[in-house]
């Protein structure tokens, strides 16, 4: 089934200028599709678009078949789609942690006692149980992005949206996000669209998608897409640095294939180092 | 301008519920014209110990009421705090603070969010008034302005009177920073400077820094936990870890104590990690951990 | 780092008095205040005294804390003593001139006005030692739960209080990041006359302001995402719950009251 479809989706901003244009686009139940693009290539209007915070001009939108331009879906979707945002700071409402991710099942009017286990469940699946009661502002900024993930969970999406999630994060919290999100696809089959331009996040996905301008101008595996360098660079990304060392090495004479690992480029290297010298 | 930190050790809030040390007994050379990295998590003390390169944050004996206290007979004193930038003596309460800052630039993560004037020539020109001693002729603020833009790589004529909150977020950056520079600092520290922009963005904000540490400011320090960023573009770098400097080295040799590093928490870079495991395989590559030397001293390999 | 430093006056240690519900917290503050005024003599506010000291006691706030919390009325204290003393009309006069006396009844009067007003100040800052802000306003929301009858909005009032207070030491930590980042540029926020201040508030006050509006535009839409459509069908997962403690905390307040009473009525009024 259908998670996300975009048929011919437009929009523009006020301003003017089309920051989405004759969109077609869709995720699959249970996939996980990062979606890649440099600042200002309409990657993050793609999320809004999703839950009805943005409506589109022209086109249909559905989720799981609802219609989102339809105003009495919009609860429904509101609770199958989830969004964490980028600012760790300004998305939680509450001060203290159980608060905060209480908030989402509060409003869909859930049982105190649901609610509770809600909450046990949401922190669980983001490792953070021993901090049910602490101050949101004493966290990390990685934590923060896991409180926020867990607020969305307790409302059970079926999907869940990362909007540059781990742009304002350092490397550690990251990590620490993409490692949750990557087990709630595995383990919990939620479907998962990474919004982002670190490309090492979108090698987790099963798809990566290239946006530029607007429209989607490249679509495979990661690997695939890693592999067509030279295009990625005319869309203002650049590769990965160890693509590049790959390309250049190759370029030079050692035979390696293109990798993102850094064992298996060292392995490669020193298999045909190692050969020469014998 | 060499900075000079000896026994400098800092605390916030003290004296209450909430007290934190945020430097212990840091000692650090940064030598003139350094391209100079700081390292470490949030909460390492980096930051902590950055603000004190232009009195944003104080020693205790800078400030005004600090009174001696008299020692204690018997008392071992704590050795002495040293904390100098150039020729400004940071412990001292005679000196001039103000005039420090116009020496040491300091542009903090995301500086966009600090722009307030109605044209980016007014938000450039700010810190250039506010530190010159005499009133500015128009056309002197206006030179200054344009080289200041010029440098970042922005066009004055196009830009000087548009607003800043009309830019896009990486012309937003390049403003903040020209409004930093303007008064030609000869250290410059950034926090972060390529926090939260897309591959390019960043590393166009490198290319930017390493031209400024050419023609425009002799040293620079950069504040990061990208370890890529620190292996490719400092000449010596600083691992801070719990308010202690751990290490102070070139980053070719940092990045060969991959294990301490590990166990603070760090990575290393990806330059790092493929020599690690190609010498898992027996194979040496000795190289600084740029990817340019990598791939040189990997392509010389093989002969 | 400001945010280092909790909001308010909270101090955040785990004890009885900590631990005793808000909204009965604050109604025992509202029946103690009644109780000091209650009290027209030196045994009334003794018992009074005798409370409070229980209060801070069980608290585990230290004294000095609490005292501290008198310095900020200190002047008003010596003011109104000073001009009961001096003119309070009594009948055995002790010092007399000009237009000042000092009679008998004024020295018991001003020593029983800052006694009263020396209790007032201890336990209202006592329960903001103990209780968290958020604790605060959950407790008057559900206070003030009779008022949704009149279709005064008690749930958005207190989602906006409770918003606000989230949002304070996030805030109050950007305003020192911008005021450093200025000062970084030269701005001079410490001399200069009241006009050149102001005007030297400008550049942190935009930035400030700025960053305020994008952050509530943020939340407003993450708010929005986790499905927000007001009180309409919204449960709430915190019950205040009534505890042993508040057993304790009502049948000392009862008791106080009660006594203060019988202490009026049988020993009579000294003012």
């Amino acid at each position: 089934m259908k998670a996300i479809e975009f048929r011919a989706v437009d929009f523009s901003y006020d301003n003017g200028g089309f920051a989405i244009k004759k969109l077609n686009f869709s995720v699959e139940e249970g996939e996980f599709v990062a979606v890649l693009g440099h600042n200002g290539s309409g990657k993050s209007t793609l999320a809004r678009l999703c839950n009805g915070l943005l409506e589109a001009d022209g086109g249909e939108i559905e989720i799981f078949s609802m219609p989102v331009s339809e105003k009495k879906n919009l609860y429904e979707i509101r609770k199958n789609v989830g969004i964490v945002f980028q600012n760790p700071d300004n998305q939680t409402v509450a001060s203290i942690v159980e608060d905060d991710i209480a908030f989402g099942a509060e409003n869909i009017g859930l049982s105190r006692e649901e609610i509770g286990e809600r909450i046990s469940f949401a922190l669980k699946a983001v490792g953070m149980e021993e901090f049910r009661h602490s101050t949101c502002t004493r966290l990390s900024g990685g934590q923060k992005q896991r409180i926020a993930i867990a607020g969305v969970l307790a409302i059970r999406p079926k999907i869940m949206i990362l909007d540059e999630s781990t742009a304002m994060l350092d490397p550690r919290g990251r990590k620490e996000v993409m490692d949750v999100v990557t087990r709630l696809n595995k383990e919990e089959g939620i479907t998962v669209l990474l919004i982002t331009h670190f490309m090492e996040e979108a090698l987790r996905a099963d798809r990566a998608v290239v946006m530029n301008r607007g429209e989607i101008v490249m679509q495979g595996t990661p690997q695939s897409i890693f592999a067509r360098h030279e295009e990625l660079e005319t869309y203002n990304l650049s590769l990965p640095r160890i693509g590049y060392i790959c390309n250049r090495l190759r370029d030079g004479g050692i035979p390696v294939h293109d990798t993102l690992d850094e064992e298996q480029l060292a392995e490669e290297i020193a298999q045909c180092v190692l050969r020469q010298s014998i | 301008m060499r900075i000079t930190a000896e026994h400098l050790n800092f605390t916030y809030n003290p004296s209450s519920p909430f007290a934190s040390k945020a430097l212990k007994d840091v000692s650090l050379t940064i030598e003139e014209g350094e391209f100079f990295g700081i390292i470490g998590h949030t909460g390492s003390g980096k930051s902590t110990f950055v603000q004190h390169l232009n009195g944003l944050l104080r020693v205790p004996t800078s400030l005004k009421k600090y009174k001696a206290k008299k020692p204690k007979k018997g008392e071992i004193l704590p050795p002495k705090t040293v904390l100098t930038v150039g020729e400004f003596d940071l412990t001292d309460k005679k000196t001039d603070f103000r005039a420090l800052r116009k020496h040491v630039g300091m542009v903090f993560q995301y500086p966009e969010y600090q722009l307030f004037a109605e044209t980016v020539e007014a938000d450039v020109a700010f810190g250039l008034k506010n530190f010159s001693e005499k009133k500015l002729s128009d056309d002197e603020v206006k030179d200054a302005v344009k080289q200041a833009l010029e440098i970042v790589g922005l066009d004055y004529e196009a830009m000087k009177d548009a607003s800043p909150f009309d830019l896009s977020g990486g012309q937003k950056r390049r403003v903040a920073i020209a409004g930093v520079i303007v008064t030609r600092p000869e250290v410059l520290v950034l926090d972060e400077p390529a926090a939260g922009l897309d591959p390019l963005g960043k590393k166009e904000i490198m290319q930017l820094l390493h031209k400024l540490h050419k023609e425009w400011c002799q040293t620079v320090v950069i504040v990061s936990h990208d370890m890529d960023e620190i292996s490719e573009n400092c000449t010596k770098a600083a691992v801070f870890s719990e308010g202690e400097v751990k290490f102070v080295m070139p980053p070719s040799e940092l990045f060969r104590h991959a294990d301490e590093l590990f166990s603070l928490g760090l990575d290393i870079p990806r330059t790092a990690k493929i020599c690690r495991a190609l010498e898992q395989r027996g194979v040496t590559l000795e190289c600084d951990f740029t990817t340019e030397d990598l791939i040189r001293k990997a392509l010389a390999l093989k002969g | 780092m400001l945010k280092d430093v909790s909001f308010g006056q909270y101090y955040p240690v785990d004890s009885f008095v900590h631990r005793m519900d808000p909204r009965l917290k604050l109604v025992f503050l509202i029946a103690y205040i009644v109780a000091i005024f209650l009290a027209k003599n030196f045994y009334g506010l003794g018992a009074c005294l005798l409370v409070l000291v229980l209060a801070v006691a069980f608290s585990r706030v230290p004294v000095r804390k609490v005292l501290r919390s008198m310095k900020g009325i200190l002047f008003l204290v010596v003011f109104t003593a000073v001009i009961n003393l001096f003119f309070y009309r009594g009948e055995e006069i002790l010092f007399s001139w000009k237009f000042i006396t000092i009679s008998k009844e004024g020295i018991i009067f001003s020593i029983f006005l800052v006694l009263r007003l020396f209790l007032l100040v201890m336990c209202s800052s006592l329960l903001t030692y103990t209780t968290t802000p958020v604790a605060l306003t959950d407790g008057l929301e559900s206070l003030l739960t009779p008022l949704k009858w009149i279709k005064f909005p008690v749930h958005e009032l207190a989602l906006i209080m409770s918003i606000a207070l989230r949002f304070i030491p996030i805030l109050m930590d950007e305003t020192e990041r911008i005021m450093n980042a200025q000062k970084a540029r030269g701005a001079n926020f410490e001399s200069g006359g009241l006009i050149k201040r102001a005007k030297a508030i400008i550049p942190v006050l935009i930035p400030l302001l700025l960053s305020a509006f994008r952050r509530a535009e943020e939340l407003g839409d993450a708010m929005d995402a986790r499905c927000y459509m007001g009180s309409k069908n919204r449960t709430k997962y915190k019950k205040l719950k009534f505890g042993w403690r508040d057993l304790i905390g009502f049948l000392l307040v009862a008791a106080l009251i009660t006594g203060v009473v019988l202490l009026r009525v049988y020993l009579g009024a000294t003012i």
